[in-house]
């Protein structure tokens, strides 16, 4: 059934008509040709998919395009307002990927971990859950990464490029 | 996926009324489980309602220090409320405990209660599974149960369901004696929450006692006042379904157990309320001995199937060994 929607995406305004079943993952690959979010397993597993909607992470696959027509959209090719941002510059600096596949989704999925960081927002490895400040240990970059799946297992070097960012930016010891 | 037509309605009443309307329509909340399974044809609604904006995304205070939920509010922002994690620190440690960081930012607390089993015969349609299709059989009686259910099961005739409810956030809900508030085309009512989720009994295909076109529009916590607890044993560290959980909540007075809670999870079709061991427990003396023995009267009505039976002495210490964490200083 074709619904006419709006989708904002890294600043621009895109309108469409969309079948309802099509995901937000499927109108941007397939309708805009926006390629950077990945489809992996397409059943919120994996994690390739991840963008951000109103600056929340979240699994493109499992969110229906018309249900976001009024949201603003950001993926890894948005993050920053040009050029690159610290996290494309970290996950190069720390060879955080092989095929590259994932990575798009990671960056994301890192940039919605340093914002929940920065709400003090906590994880299920955090001991005391009432404190103010999160402090992004390698534990819990583990725990909070834990949503997008590395089949090069880059994991031993992904850590570091999201350390090294989260210290930068005040939420690491 | 089939076709389907999508509406926003003005007001959580005409939403409802939209869909009491549309008997093979569904509401749509974050929509990380509905739209999984419609990807996967267990779910086949013909009309979805947004109900995503029509509920409350906040929590509020209730007089008593309880708090009231809104349906809409997404499991994240639950998890990280200051007051959740001062006053119910056993509810934030279960939301975090469950999915990844991208559902939980999706997922609404409405949605979650009403998340359908991950069970791997309910989820493939070329399966039997009374479930989903009843009467076809249980593929899981027989199959691949290691990770379903050792109380409370159906295990013969047309409602035979061996599955789990994979919530990790209604079991604490169900320790918590949770009131769920309910808007249906008759009105409003209140479900106590052991009496929202259903044990298969000769109908496995209803997980809940909810009405179609009835809407959950925010649940009440009343106030705690003990320390409280969540723990997960699960087969990786994170981002993984329950083996066994535990909701728990007691408080020490005098060396004897004055009050507790207990609930567990991934035992049962439904958030598992422990009251033969709570029963148990009231009034006596807060030592290991007391713990072992609660636990014990709780899994005596235990029926593990062929290969899941490591569940039982599983949850019987993950019951001795959380109640002795949370009373650790006040034996």
């Amino acid at each position: 059934m074709d619904t006419e929607i709006t989708l904002l995406v890294d600043g621009e305004r895109h309108p469409l008509v969309v079948d309802t079943r099509t995901t937000l993952l499927d109108a941007l690959r397939e309708r805009l040709r926006i390629t950077s979010p990945k489809k992996g397993c397409d059943h919120g597993q994996c994690g390739a998919c991840t963008v951000l909607v109103d600056g929340r992470r979240v699994n493109s696959c499992l969110v229906l395009a018309v249900t976001v027509d009024d949201a603003e959209v950001t993926t890894s090719d948005g993050l920053a307002a040009e050029g690159e941002h610290p996290l494309h510059r970290a996950f190069l600096d720390n060879d955080a990927f092989q095929c590259g596949y994932c990575t798009p989704g990671q960056v994301c999925s890192a940039a919605g971990v340093l914002a929940e960081a920065k709400a003090g927002w906590p994880s299920t490895v955090t001991d005391d859950l009432t404190a103010e400040d999160v402090d992004l240990t390698d534990d819990e970059i583990r725990d909070r990464m834990s949503g997008n799946l590395c089949r090069c297992a880059a994991y031993a070097h992904i850590v570091p490029a999201v350390a090294a960012v989260a210290e930068a930016e005040g939420v690491r010891r | 996926m089939r076709e389907f037509r999508y509406e926003r309605a003005t007001d959580a009443a005409s939403a409802v009324a939209l869909l009491a309307a549309e008997p093979e329509g569904a509401f749509l909340g974050g929509g990380t489980n509905l739209v999984d399974l419609m990807k996967l044809g267990v779910a086949t609604p013909d009309l979805l309602v947004d109900v995503r904006r029509l509920t409350s995304a906040e929590v509020t205070d209730l007089p008593d220090g309880g708090l009231r939920i809104g349906a809409a509010v997404p499991n994240a922002d639950l998890a990280a409320d200051r007051r959740v994690r001062e006053r119910f620190p056993v509810l934030s440690q279960a939301l975090l405990a469950g999915a990844s960081g991208q559902l939980r930012n999706r997922a609404t607390t409405g949605g979650n209660l009403l998340q359908r089993t991950r069970c791997g015969y309910f989820t493939d349609v070329t399966r039997p599974c009374n479930k989903r299709s009843p009467g076809s059989g249980c593929g899981a009686l027989e199959g691949v149960h290691r990770n379903h259910a050792i109380l409370g099961q159906t295990l013969e005739g047309p409602g035979t369901c061996v599955a789990t409810h994979p919530s990790d956030m209604a079991v604490a809900l169900t320790a918590l004696d949770a009131v769920v508030r309910v808007l249906g085309p008759d009105g409003e009512r209140e479900v106590p929450i052991v009496e929202l989720h259903r044990l298969p009994g000769d109908d496995a295909s209803r997980d809940t006692t909810l009405r179609h076109g009835e809407l959950i529009t925010a649940i009440d916590l009343p106030a705690l006042g003990m320390p409280s607890r969540y723990r997960k044993v699960r087969d990786r560290a994170s981002f993984a379904f329950a083996l066994v959980s535990i909701a728990a909540a007691v408080q020490v007075t005098d060396g004897m157990v004055a009050d507790v809670r207990l609930a567990l999870g991934g035992v049962a079709h439904k958030p598992w309320r422990a009251t033969a061991a709570e029963e148990a427990l009231r009034g006596r003396p807060a030592t290991e001995e007391s713990f072992a023995a609660a636990a014990e009267a709780e899994l005596a009505a235990a029926t593990p199937l062929r290969d899941n039976g490591f569940k039982v002495p599983l949850a019987r210490n993950l019951v001795v060994r959380t109640l002795l964490q949370l009373t650790e200083g006040s034996r």
